[in-house]
């Protein structure tokens, strides 16, 4: 220990019992500690409020044909229809921006493991996908539009899928270094022992780690499925259900907000019901990755 | 153990095809390195062609008016080709500063007692609640300012703080009766930029020393002046980076933001007025931004701003965090 942190460690637990009788001590603990729980309650009262608000404002307006159907031609007028162009686009676009994601950010994340360990390089890449991961939607969605007008796009499923794919990349990446983090380095040392190659390593850890990498997958489904900054400017937005790779479609959350906007409460409340969905759609997400990693938990040797 | 040994057991674990030599071997393990390589200087490439990128569609833009008269200026007349972003800025830093000044403390506090003070069993259950406050996406957290927070800024906050410290200061008047603004857009942000910081403190907090508490412990200090100490000494800075990106996030947040803000490009005097943050600016006008000359080279300088303040501010928190961890 440094000469510097025993000073102050002395400093620390000599002072109180100069100056501070034991009772005020344990006062001045229950009283930060009370803060504490109370700031913890705080949050989980928000969250609760939250999806107490979205729910309670949501159901009223939900209906089978919101689901099954897509907006007729009077929709934000107050018209018949639903919000399935909205919901199909959404899977459609998170699920594409998943899988393009994953295509890069596999073998980055295999690589930081198996073949680049304890490197320079690695940790400007893990420094790079961090900041990455704090740069907001809408600049990603700035960029896709400046690289759509570049390569003479229009705003399409593609080029949504491929922004969005920006945005989840960094996400997935992480999320993966992350769970290969958690196999045992015994596996690695035992493959290299045995005189496997380094990639032959890095195909047994992709197995170890196949319960991790379905809930990282799951979590980069549902940010991808939230964020609408970044496909608001490339992906469009359509009245149609999703046509092909080249046609504008809608998404959950621009479904939400565009409908939020229109002056008609009968068109608002169906936003509240677009975001009761997303929000179910969110936590049926979030609750499926809790539980695979907890599966994944009982199966790793730590 | 022989080769032939080895290589079956490599075999058996699925590792090695079977059958395969050992050039072809050797061939795929170079092939996929220089690949999986190349991946990793994308990565670092892809900031880089980002920054360049949106650093060249609003050259001509700061060519035409200049980056000092570009930040300073508070005309915003697009269609008489007169571009200032100082309202859009001062918005944003006054809905991200209010936002920091509701979240930061509780969410400290929250880090540190998830880190310090719970058990695996608790910690279990109180992570994914975080966790889903993460999850949850803009638009929702937006919805609920507009049906929760903004009403009860209009009809309860806005007039009991305009009557209690609005004499003191213009800084609390009541200014806009309608309650979209910047503290309605403040609270919405602290909500979605807690769970950052509590990760991060928490982290941080976790990554101290053992033996360091140990030693407090040993020697008699309470738990609350063991985490003081920990805090002081070993986890300020990484403490402080989790502040730092939780104010990029909110510096960035976009649909939420624009949902409850208002949307009036003037630069914000009071806690109640509407304010015109950057990202709102970018969202709001895509569509008409190919329509009107140097338009669309604006909003990209907006985003260019964006980016680099989230870049730097991002960068020194990220590099601070890494080092505390020890991450390799």
């Amino acid at each position: 220990m440094s000469k510097h942190l025993s000073d102050s460690i002395l400093q620390a637990s000599v002072r109180p019992a100069q100056s501070l009788h034991l009772k005020r001590r344990r006062f001045e603990e229950s009283v930060f500690l009370a803060l504490m729980r109370l700031c913890m309650l705080g949050a989980a009262a928000a969250l609760g409020l939250i999806l107490a608000v979205i729910f309670w404002r949501g159901v009223g307006a939900l209906s089978v044909e919101m689901l099954t159907q897509p907006p007729r031609g009077n929709f934000y007028l107050g018209g018949g229809g639903g919000i399935a162009n909205a919901i199909a686009g959404s899977i459609l676009l998170a699920s594409g921006a998943t899988a393009a994601a994953f295509c890069l950010a596999a073998p980055l994340a295999l690589y930081l493991h198996a073949y680049a360990r304890r490197s320079r390089l690695a940790a400007w890449v893990r420094l790079t996908l961090d900041v990455l991961w704090g740069i907001p939607s809408i600049v990603y969605g700035a960029f896709g539009f400046s690289l759509m007008v570049f390569l003479g796009l229009r705003a399409s499923l593609l080029a949504g899928v491929l922004t969005l794919s920006l945005v989840v990349l960094p996400i997935l990446a992480r999320t993966l270094d992350e769970v290969l983090r958690m196999a045992p380095p015994q596996l690695l040392e035992t493959g290299f022992a045995l005189g496997a190659t380094r990639l032959e390593v890095a195909g047994l850890l992709l197995r170890q780690a196949l319960p991790g990498l379905f809930t990282a997958l799951l979590l980069a489904f549902g940010r991808g499925i939230g964020d609408a900054a970044s496909v608001l400017f490339t992906a469009g937005y359509t009245d149609n259900l999703p046509g092909g790779l080249f046609s504008p479609v809608a998404s959950l959350p621009l479904a939400v907000f565009f409908q939020l906007s229109a002056p008609f409460p009968s068109v608002q409340e169906r936003a509240y019901a677009s975001a009761l969905v997303l929000t179910v759609m969110i936590l049926v997400i979030s609750l499926a990755a809790h539980l695979s990693m907890r599966r994944l938990g009982k199966h790793v040797v730590r | 153990m022989t080769r032939e040994e080895s290589l079956t057991l490599l075999t058996q674990a699925g590792a090695v095809k079977r059958g395969a030599t050992m050039w072809r071997r050797r061939l795929l393990d170079a092939v996929a390195d220089a690949g999986m390589r190349t991946m990793q200087w994308l990565v670092i490439l892809l900031l880089l062609v980002m920054t360049v990128t949106l650093l060249m569609r609003s050259l001509p833009i700061l060519r035409q008016v200049g980056a000092l008269e570009l930040l300073r200026s508070h005309a915003w007349h697009p269609m008489a080709g007169r571009f200032g972003l100082a309202p859009f800025i001062a918005g944003s830093i006054a809905v991200t500063v209010v936002a920091m000044a509701i979240a930061v403390i509780p969410a400290i506090f929250c880090g540190v007692y998830m880190a310090e003070y719970t058990s695996a069993r608790t910690r279990a259950w109180l992570k994914p609640l975080i966790d889903l406050l993460v999850g949850i996406p803009s638009v929702v957290y937006g919805l609920w300012g507009v049906l929760f927070v903004v009403p009860l800024i209009r009809d309860r906050i806005g007039p009991a703080v305009d009557a209690a410290l609005g004499p003191m200061s213009p800084f609390f008047r009541q200014t806009n009766p309608s309650g979209y603004g910047v503290l309605a857009a403040g609270v919405v942000l602290a909500l979605m930029t807690f769970p950052l910081i509590v990760a991060v403190t928490e982290e941080v907090m976790r990554s101290a020393p053992q033996q360091m508490r140990e030693t407090l412990l040993a020697l008699g200090a309470t738990r609350w002046e063991t985490t003081k100490c920990i805090v002081r000494h070993a986890a300020l800075p990484g403490v402080m980076a989790a502040v730092v990106l939780g104010f990029s996030r909110a510096f960035g947040e976009t649909l939420a933001v624009m949902m409850v803000v208002g949307n009036a490009p003037r630069a914000p005097t009071s806690l109640f007025d509407a304010a015109y943050p950057l990202p709102a600016l970018i969202a709001n006008n895509y569509s008409e931004m190919m329509s009107v000359p140097l338009y669309d080279s604006a909003l990209m300088a907006a985003a260019l701003i964006l980016l680099v303040v989230v870049l730097c501010f991002n960068a020194v928190a990220r590099l601070v965090i890494h080092r505390l961890t020890g991450q390799p």
